[in-house]
Order: structure tokens, then C-alpha cells, then sequence
């Protein structure tokens, strides 16, 4: 390619990039500003590009209207609970799949990861059926969180991340006469740090904005995650769009935090994730 | 086989240690894996059996009786169910390859720039993918604002056209949906574009480059080519997703306006947590299941028969 040629496409591309990100950041700033300007004291929603006056009565019909705070605490405990016995889980199945010999490996590693492409729509209604009628869970953190304990997804990204690590490491252990589950604890785990993270980061975002689950099996306002909160939200309260963008906007906010603080880790763990072709 | 050995060396209590002897070697492993196969039993093998079984009944927690194929016999004579279906086709048809198409241009675009506005590229457009579906909803329910204020009628004034609404008419509430998503997040997808580009060996474009290979030569015979088992892949995860589309439609139309929006998610969850007909909800889902499956057969047939390395 010419010089000129190599040049004239970086010029398209950069215009082109750069009009894509502000098309891909423009709603985020629409809640964002929409959120600080008081809707209720006109008759419609119509915020300003740049508000001439700020206001913060939005987040305060928001925060007296709702159990916001519980709904964000509910939000944190499941998804940190899910978080946990994923990181526990995963690694421990994620290692036996990668490292470990034994009868059946492979054919029960396949049936799990068939599962990945039954929709969650045909196991849904069991599962409801299961949790709320046989167990009688319904309304509580337990109902919440047991689906999702260990998913397949997760030990699936931790067999790929652990069969990179070096096997003879794993044999010299066992000629020292360390147990299984000591080589796991003191071998496998300090190597596979990097894999953990973005096992951890991944698993609570996506339980921090699950929807759907929770929304079948609470019942209680109290018993809300923020999503299936900022949900019934926006039903009670349709036409205070002020209120729901400061919703939507506190419901988003803890994950863009995230997000900017661990950006390399959200980049980089998306290759890991994906099964390779 | 170390079992084998065992034997072999018969100790004390042959046919008893035979069982300890495998329990040492393998009873670890079996440990390991024992969390995550209870729940695939109770929580997935179980409930697709109970499903599939309950397709068949008029169900109810207490006495639920066997009723054949009646639910997928009114399931068929249903027009919301075709509805349903040609809506999901409509949308993922009209979504998934305009989405990898825009996913495909950015990441090239991206590839060309130095290492730090990669970074800052994939970054930023990457950031929506961390907010929840339904504040991302809710924020496209005000950006579809049926008034002039709304933020994408004010777009289309800067051209002089006039307000639309966008969710509240039939006509336009499906492609205000597709419209949403495709510019929505895209950054996955560019990020796994990228590192499968830069895994893309220098030296075969070192050898067009000597035989005087044109741009276009060089896309459509090295890129393209060894960019498919990513695109095979965005394509597979495109659909299942796409089939499955739910909380926009929950948050910002309920199916409507006269049906133009009701996706086969959508038609399951009414059937079963509206009218609570959960018989008629599995049947439904298990066509859900049906159609993903031959899809991603079809996908995979379709794209891997001429990925060659």
C-alpha cells in the first residue's frame, strides 16, 4: 500500500472510530444528564444536552420512592456469594478436567458442556417449579443463588486456563508425597491468579445485572435485586423518566466503577472466555 | 492401568484394597467434580426431563393430568406462536449479521491504530457491555421518547423529518429494537476480532506483498479466511442471544403493539408467569430449543466446511 493509500484509510478510520464511540457512549450520557434534571416539574421529559440547572430531586424521589439501598445490598450479597462458590468450584472442577486422570473424564466434561446450548427458557419453568413448590425457597437469598452456585461456563474458562499451566510442576509434587487437594492449594491456585480474576470480575457482573431469575422468585419488595427493582420501578412511577435514568444510572454506576478500575482484566478475559475455533 | 499393578501385588485383602486403591487414584478427582455434576443432575438433566414431560400435561403443582400433544397441537393453530416465530427470525435475521458486519469494520479500523488508541478504543466501546440489560432498556425507553424531546426524534429533526414512535406503532416497534441493538455494545466482539488479526502470521501478507497482491486479494484471501472461526463463533453466540431476546421487550413494548414486538422468550414467559399454562410454556420452549439447536448446526456446517489451516 502507498504512503498516501496508508494514510488516507488511518484519516477514515479514526473519523470513523471516533463517531462510533460517541454513537456507543451517547445513551450512557443521556441517562447520566437526564438523571440530574427535574422532569416532574415540566410536563415531559425533556432534558438539555448540558442542563442549565442541576438539580438532584431525581435521585431523591428515587431514594424515598424505593427500598433502593436493600435493593443495592441484595444486589452485592448474591452476587458476592456467587462469586465465591464459582471461584471455589470452578477452579476445583476446572483443575480436575485439565490435570487430573481419572474414568470418564471426558465424557463427563462433554455432557457439561452440552448443556451451554440448552436455551435457558426449557429448564426455566422445572427449575421454578423445583425451588419455589419442592424446596419452598421462594423470597430468599438460597433461591436466588443456588442455579447459579457453579456454571459451566465458568469451569469451562478455568479446564482452558489450567491446562496451559506445566504438568511436571503437578508430578514433582505428588513424588514429595503432597495430597491432591494440597498440590491444588499450593501449586495450582498462586499459578492461576490471572484466570481467578477474570473468573471473579466476569461472574459478578453478570450476577449483578441478572434480571430474569431473580424477578421469578422474590416476591417481597425487601427481597429485590436492583435490577428487578429498577424493573417494577419503572412500571410504578412510567412517566418520572428523571427518576428511572437515576436509577438506571445507580443500578449501572458500581459496574462502570469496576470497569475503569479493572479495565485490563475486562479486556483481556474476554479472549480467555471465548472457545477458541 | 494402575489397577492392574494393584493386583499384581496382592496384599493382605486383595479384592477390598482393589477398591481403596481406585479410591486413592481417582477419588480426588471425583471430589473435585462432585459440586458442579449434582447440580448439572438437579438443575439442568432433571428439569429438561420434567419439561419435556410437562409438554405433554395440563399441568398443575398438585394433580396435573396427561393431556398427548394437545399443547403443541393448539401451540400450532396459535397465530401469536407463528407471530412469535416471525418476529424472532425477523430480529435475529436482521440483527446478527448487521452486527458482525459493524463488529468486523470497527475492529479493522482499530487494528490499523497504534497500541494505545487500541486500548482506548476497545475500552470505550466496549463500556455499555457492563450495564445491566435493563438499565440499558430503560435508558433506550427515554431515548425513544414518542415526543419531540425525545433524543432520537431530535436526531431525525436535525434532517428535517418529523416525530416518530418509535415503540408505539407496529410497523416500526420491531426495527427500533434491532435499531437499539445495533448501536449497542460491540466490544466483545471487536476484542476477539483483534486478537484473532493479530494472530494472523506477517509473513503471508510479506508473500502477496511479492506477488503484487491487491488489497482487496490479500482481505478476501488471508483475512476474511482466517478470521472465520471468529466469525463462526460471533455468529453461533449471535444467535443463541438473539433467539432469546427478552428484557427489551419486557421493559419497553410487553409484546406490543398488537403482537409486532411478542418474541418466542417473550411468548414463554406470558404463557408461563402470566397465564401460568406451564404445559404449553415447555412445548413452546423446547421449539425455542429446537430452532437454536438447528441453527447452530446449521451455522457450524455452513462455516467450518472450508476452514482449512
Amino acid at each position: 500500500m502507498s504512503k498516501q493509500a496508508k494514510l488516507t484509510l488511518l484519516a477514515i478510520a479514526a473519523a470513523v472510530l471516533m463517531l462510533w464511540v460517541v454513537i456507543t457512549i451517547v445513551p450512557l450520557y443521556w441517562m447520566v444528564i437526564g438523571s440530574f434534571q427535574d422532569s416532574k416539574a415540566s410536563a415531559s421529559f425533556n432534558p438539555q444536552m448540558w442542563p442549565k440547572v442541576w438539580s438532584i430531586a431525581p435521585y431523591e424521589r428515587f431514594f424515598t420512592k424505593t427500598n433502593a439501598l436493600r435493593w443495592l445490598f441484595n444486589s452485592l450479597f448474591v452476587s458476592a456469594v456467587i462469586t465465591v462458590t464459582n471461584l471455589f468450584f470452578a477452579t476445583l472442577a476446572g483443575y480436575a478436567f485439565a490435570k487430573l486422570k481419572f474414568p470418564g473424564r471426558n465424557s463427563i466434561f462433554w455432557v457439561l458442556l452440552s448443556t451451554m446450548m440448552i436455551p435457558a427458557q426449557v429448564t426455566l419453568i422445572p427449575l421454578y417449579v423445583l425451588v419455589i413448590n419442592v424446596f419452598n425457597l421462594a423470597d430468599t437469598y438460597t433461591a436466588i443463588i443456588l442455579p447459579s452456585v457453579v456454571t459451566v461456563g465458568n469451569i469451562f474458562l478455568m479446564k482452558q486456563y489450567m491446562s496451559t499451566l506445566p504438568t511436571s510442576l503437578i508430578h514433582a509434587a505428588r513424588i514429595d508425597a503432597c495430597s491432591e487437594f494440597g498440590i491444588f492449594r499450593k501449586i495450582i491456585l498462586p499459578m492461576s491468579k490471572p484466570g481467578l480474576a477474570v473468573l471473579a470480575i466476569f461472574t459478578f457482573v453478570a450476577n449483578w445485572n441478572d434480571f430474569f431469575w431473580p424477578l421469578l422468585v422474590t416476591r417481597s419488595d425487601s427481597m429485590r435485586t436492583i435490577q428487578v427493582g429498577l424493573a417494577s420501578f419503572r412500571f410504578a412511577e412510567s412517566t418520572d423518566y428523571g427518576a428511572i435514568m437515576a436509577g438506571a444510572t445507580i443500578g449501572a454506576l458500581p459496574m462502570i466503577i469496576l470497569f475503569f478500575a479493572l479495565q485490563r482484566y475486562f479486556l483481556q478475559g474476554i479472549t480467555i472466555g471465548a472457545v477458541k475455533g | 492401568m494402575k489397577t492392574n499393578n494393584v493386583r499384581a501385588i496382592p496384599g493382605p485383602k486383595a479384592p477390598h484394597s482393589r477398591f481403596v486403591q481406585f479410591w486413592k487414584d481417582y477419588g480426588w478427582a471425583y471430589l473435585f467434580i462432585l459440586a458442579p455434576v449434582l447440580l448439572f443432575l438437579i438443575f439442568t438433566l432433571y428439569p429438561v426431563v420434567s419439561a419435556f414431560l410437562m409438554s405433554f400435561q395440563k399441568y398443575n403443582v398438585l394433580h396435573s393430568k396427561w393431556i398427548g400433544f394437545d399443547n403443541y397441537a393448539y401451540m400450532f393453530t396459535d397465530n401469536v406462536f407463528w407471530k412469535s416465530i416471525k418476529n424472532t427470525v425477523i430480529f435475529t435475521v436482521g440483527t446478527v449479521p448487521v452486527n458482525i458486519a459493524i463488529t468486523f469494520i470497527l475492529a479493522f479500523f482499530i487494528f490499523q491504530m497504534k497500541q494505545s488508541w487500541q486500548t482506548f478504543f476497545k475500552a470505550s466501546l466496549y463500556l455499555p457491555a457492563v450495564a445491566s440489560g435493563v438499565t440499558i432498556s430503560l435508558v433506550w425507553l427515554a431515548i425513544f421518547d414518542p415526543t419531540a424531546s425525545g433524543l432520537m426524534n431530535r436526531v431525525i429533526g436535525l434532517f428535517g423529518l418529523d416525530p416518530v414512535l418509535w415503540l408505539g406503532q407496529s410497523n416500526k416497534a420491531l426495527f427500533s429494537l434491532m435499531l437499539m441493538s445495533y448501536l449497542g455494545a460491540h466490544g466483545s466482539g471487536i476484542i476477539l476480532y483483534l486478537a484473532a488479526m493479530g494472530g494472523i502470521p506477517k509473513s503471508l501478507y510479506e508473500a502477496a506483498d511479492i506477488d503484487h497482491a491487491s488489497g482487496w486479494t490479500k482481505f478476501s484471501k488471508i483475512t476474511w479466511p482466517l478470521l472465520k472461526p471468529t466469525t463462526l463463533y460471533l455468529a453461533v453466540t449471535g444467535v443463541i442471544t438473539s433467539f432469546q431476546v427478552f428484557i427489551s421487550v419486557y421493559l419497553m413494548t410487553q409484546g406490543g403493539p398488537n403482537f409486532a414486538t411478542t418474541t418466542i422468550a417473550y411468548l414463554i414467559y406470558e404463557a408461563a408467569f402470566v397465564f401460568y399454562d406451564f404445559g404449553l410454556a415447555s412445548a413452546q420452549s423446547f421449539v425455542l430449543a429446537g430452532l437454536i439447536i438447528l441453527v447452530s448446526v446449521i451455522q457450524f456446517k455452513y462455516f467450518s466446511s472450508d476452514i482449512e489451516y
